[in-house]
C-alpha cells in the first residue's frame, strides 16, 4: 500500500513537470534537447528489440496459435500517452504490477529517464509495422 | 520530434573521404557532408549500426556495407530448427529493405585488409576509403587445440552449428537420420562464447525432440566450464524434470582430443562416443579484427570505449558485437544495444561533439526450453566512469521458471528485433 502511494505521487510528479514549458532562448532550448535527446534516443532504441523501431512494435494480424497468449504482439510505445506511460513503469518498478520482464528493466531506470522516455515515446509517430518476411535460404550462402 | 537539423550537419567541415580504386559502383558516390562510415559485417551489430547512423545523422553521413553473404541469417531461435519447430528459413532475411528505406550502400564481399594508417579497407575486388570505420565481423573459430576439425569436411561430418545457415540444417538432417537409442554429444566451450545460455537452449531442444520421436535416444554434455553458466538454476532444473533421465551433464570436461571417424571425444575424465557429434569450438574476436590487430597479441578479443565502442589500440575504428571484449553477454540484442551506443556517438563526434557520457541500455536472452515454452534473463546496463565499464543496474534477474506466456513474448522480441535490425 505505501508502494503504491509513493508511485502514484511519483506519477503525479513526472506527469506534471513535463508540463512545464521549457524556459530560455532557441539556442540554449536547442542544446538542451540534443543532449537529452542524445542520451535517451540511445536508450529508447534500446527498447526497440521488443517494441519496435522508435516504439512502433511490429503486429501480427491473425492470432492463429494457440501457443501463446501474446501472439498478437508487443504493445506499442510509439504515441503513447505520457501519463499512462509514465505511471505503468512506476507500477512495474515498484512491482504491484507483475510483469515477466518489464519490472527488471524500470528498476534499472531513473525516474528522470522515465520521465524522458515517456516524452519521447509519446513523440514518435504511431505506424503499423507488420513483421518483416523471411526468406529461403539460398545454396551459395557461406557452408561454415 | 528532437533531431539535429540537417542545416547543423552541413555547418560541419567534412571530411576527405577519397574513393581508391574500386570495382564496385556503390562505392562511386559524390562525397557527403559529414562523411563516410564503412562498416564491416552485416549482422546484427552491423545492420543495426548502418541503419541507426542513417536515421540519426538525417542521412547526412554517407554509410557502406560489407558484408561476404547475400543474407542475413538469425542465430537467435536457430536451436528450433534442431528442435524441429522453426527451419531455417524462418530465420533467413535479405538485406534489400535496409538498402532501400535507409539509403544504405552494400557491397557484397569479403575484407582482407584494414590500413588504419591510411584510413582505407581492401576487398577482393576493390578497395575503400573511410572516414570511420566499424568492424562487426562475430566470431571466429579457434581451432588451434582441435586441428582435426580445421577442415571444411570435418566441420561437414561434427558441425558447429553456432553460425546459423547450412550447419545448421546439416546438424538437424543428422539428428533426424540418428536412430531411436542414440546417443548425441555435445560440448560447451569455455567462456566467453557467443550466447551464453545458447548451448544448454540446445540440450533442451534437442532433448525436446528426441523425447518425442526417439525416446529411447540420450545426450551428453561436456562443459568445460565448472558449471551452467547461464541461468543455471532454471535449467538444472529443466534438465532434471522436463527430460528426465536423457541428460547427462558433465562440467569441467575440456575436450582433450578426437577420433573423428569413430566419432569420440577424448576428456581428462573419459572418452565419450556419439553417434551425432556437436563441437562448438573456442571462440575469439572475427577474423578481420585479428588480421588488422584490433585484438591484444595475448587476449583474442578486442578493448573498446565503452561510450563510443572505439578501439583502445588504433584511431577511427570503432568494434561492435561479439568481437568486444566485455564482462557483456554476446548476444543479438546486446550487438544491437552496442550499435546505437556507437552510432550516437559517430553522429556526435563527426558533427564535432562528445559522446553521451553516461549510456544505458537493457540487454535480454530469451531461451526456448521446448517447442513452446521459454525463460528470459534481463539485465540493464550503465555505464560506470570510475571503472570505465557497462555495469549491471539494480532489478536485473530470470523468469521464475518458464512459460507459454514468454514463448509468445520471446516470438515478439524475434519479430521486434528483424524489423528493427533489418527494414
Ligand atoms: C525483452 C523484451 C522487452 C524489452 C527489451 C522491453 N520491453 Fe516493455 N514490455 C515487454 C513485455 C513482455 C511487456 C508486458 C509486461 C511483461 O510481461 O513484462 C512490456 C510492457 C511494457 C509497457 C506497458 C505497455 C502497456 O500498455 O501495458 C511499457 C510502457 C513498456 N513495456 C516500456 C518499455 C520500455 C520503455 C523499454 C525500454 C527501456 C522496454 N519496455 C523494453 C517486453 C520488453
Amino acid at each position: 500500500m505505501k508502494n503504491r502511494q509513493i508511485t502514484w505521487f511519483l506519477g503525479l510528479l513526472l506527469t506534471t513537470s513535463l508540463l512545464l514549458p521549457a524556459i530560455g532562448n532557441a539556442d540554449e532550448v536547442f542544446v538542451f534537447t540534443a543532449q537529452q535527446n542524445n542520451h535517451i534516443r540511445a536508450l529508447a532504441a534500446s527498447c526497440a528489440a521488443c517494441h519496435g523501431t522508435m516504439g512502433n512494435a511490429v503486429v501480427n494480424k491473425s492470432t492463429t496459435s494457440a501457443a501463446s497468449n501474446a501472439q498478437e504482439g508487443n504493445a506499442v510505445l510509439a504515441g503513447m500517452d505520457v501519463a499512462d506511460f509514465s505511471s505503468k513503469m512506476l507500477v512495474f518498478r515498484d512491482g504491484s504490477r507483475k510483469s515477466t520482464v518489464m519490472h527488471h528493466h524500470a528498476k534499472g531506470l531513473s525516474l528522470d529517464e522515465i520521465k524522458q522516455l515517456a516524452m519521447h515515446f509519446s513523440q514518435q509517430k504511431r505506424l503499423l509495422v507488420v513483421p518483416f518476411s523471411a526468406q529461403a535460404l539460398k545454396a551459395e550462402h557461406d557452408p561454415l | 520530434m528532437t533531431h539535429f537539423s540537417r542545416r547543423d550537419f552541413i555547418k560541419v567541415a567534412g571530411l576527405s573521404s577519397a574513393l581508391l580504386a574500386s570495382g564496385h559502383a556503390a562505392a562511386r558516390a559524390t562525397k557527403p557532408p559529414m562523411g563516410r562510415v564503412v562498416i564491416i559485417g552485416g549482422g546484427y551489430a552491423g545492420a543495426t549500426a548502418a541503419k541507426y547512423l542513417r536515421l540519426w545523422s538525417l542521412g547526412a553521413i554517407e554509410v557502406i556495407v560489407v558484408e561476404a553473404n547475400q543474407q542475413f541469417v538469425s542465430c537467435p531461435l536457430s536451436n528450433l530448427v534442431l528442435g524441429g519447430s522453426k527451419t531455417i528459413n524462418d530465420l533467413t532475411f535479405g538485406y534489400d529493405a535496409l538498402k532501400a528505406n535507409h539509403g544504405v550502400k552494400w557491397l557484397q564481399d569479403t575484407v582482407t585488409a584494414i590500413d588504419t594508417d591510411a584510413k582505407k579497407i581492401s576487398m577482393l575486388r576493390g578497395e575503400l576509403s573511410y572516414d570511420r570505420l566499424i568492424v562487426a565481423p562475430g566470431i571466429d573459430f579457434n581451432y588451434d587445440e582441435l586441428p582435426m576439425l580445421a577442415s571444411a569436411e570435418a566441420q561437414q561430418q561434427v558441425p558447429h552449428a553456432w553460425k546459423a545457415g547450412w550447419q545448421t540444417v546439416n546438424l538437424r538432417k543428422q539428428l533426424e537420420a540418428m536412430a531411436d537409442g542414440g546417443v548425441f554429444v555435445m560440448n560447451v566451450p569455455k567462456a566467453p562464447y557467443r550466447c551464453p545460455p545458447g548451448p544448454y537452449e540446445r540440450v533442451c531442444q534437442v532433448a525436446s525432440y528426441l523425447k518425442l520421436r526417439k525416446p529411447k535416444s540420450k545426450i551428453i554434455v561436456l562443459d568445460a566450464n565448472a558449471e551452467i553458466i547461464s541461468k543455471k538454476g532454471l535449467f538444472t532444473k529443466v534438465f532434471k524434470e522436463n527430460y528426465a533421465g536423457m541428460i547427462d551433464y558433465r562440467p569441467d570436461h575440456s575436450i582433450k582430443g578426437l577420433d573423428l571417424a569413430t566419432k569420440t571425444v577424448i576428456t581428462d575424465f573419459d572418452n565419450v562416443s556419439a553417434d551425432v557429434l556437436n563441437i562448438i569450438p573456442p571462440q575469439r574476436a572475427g577474423k578481420i579484427a585479428q588480421i588488422a590487430h584490433l585484438t591484444e597479441k595475448d587476449y583474442p578479443w578486442c578493448e573498446v570505449d565503452f561510450l563510443s565502442y572505439a578501439s583502445k589500440l588504433v584511431e577511427h575504428v570503432h568494434i561492435l558485437g561479439d568481437s568486444v571484449a566485455a564482462g557483456l553477454p554476446k548476444s543479438a540484442h546486446m550487438a544491437t544495444n552496442q550499435a546505437k551506443v556507437c552510432a550516437n556517438a559517430i553522429v556526435q563526434l563527426m558533427a564535432g561533439q562528445l559522446p553521451d557520457p553516461a549510456p544505458v541500455f537493457a540487454n535480454t536472452c530469451y531461451s526456448f526450453i521446448s517447442d513452446t515454452s521459454a525463460m528470459h534473463v534481463v539485465n540493464v546496463y550503465r555505464y560506470d566512469a570510475g571503472k570505465k565499464m557497462m555495469l549491471s543496474a539494480e532489478g536485473g534477474g530470470v523468469s521464475l521458471s518458464p512459460s507459454e506466456k514468454e514463448a509468445g513474448y520471446a516470438v515478439a522480441w524475434s519479430q521486434n528485433i528483424w524489423a528493427d535490425t533489418l527494414t
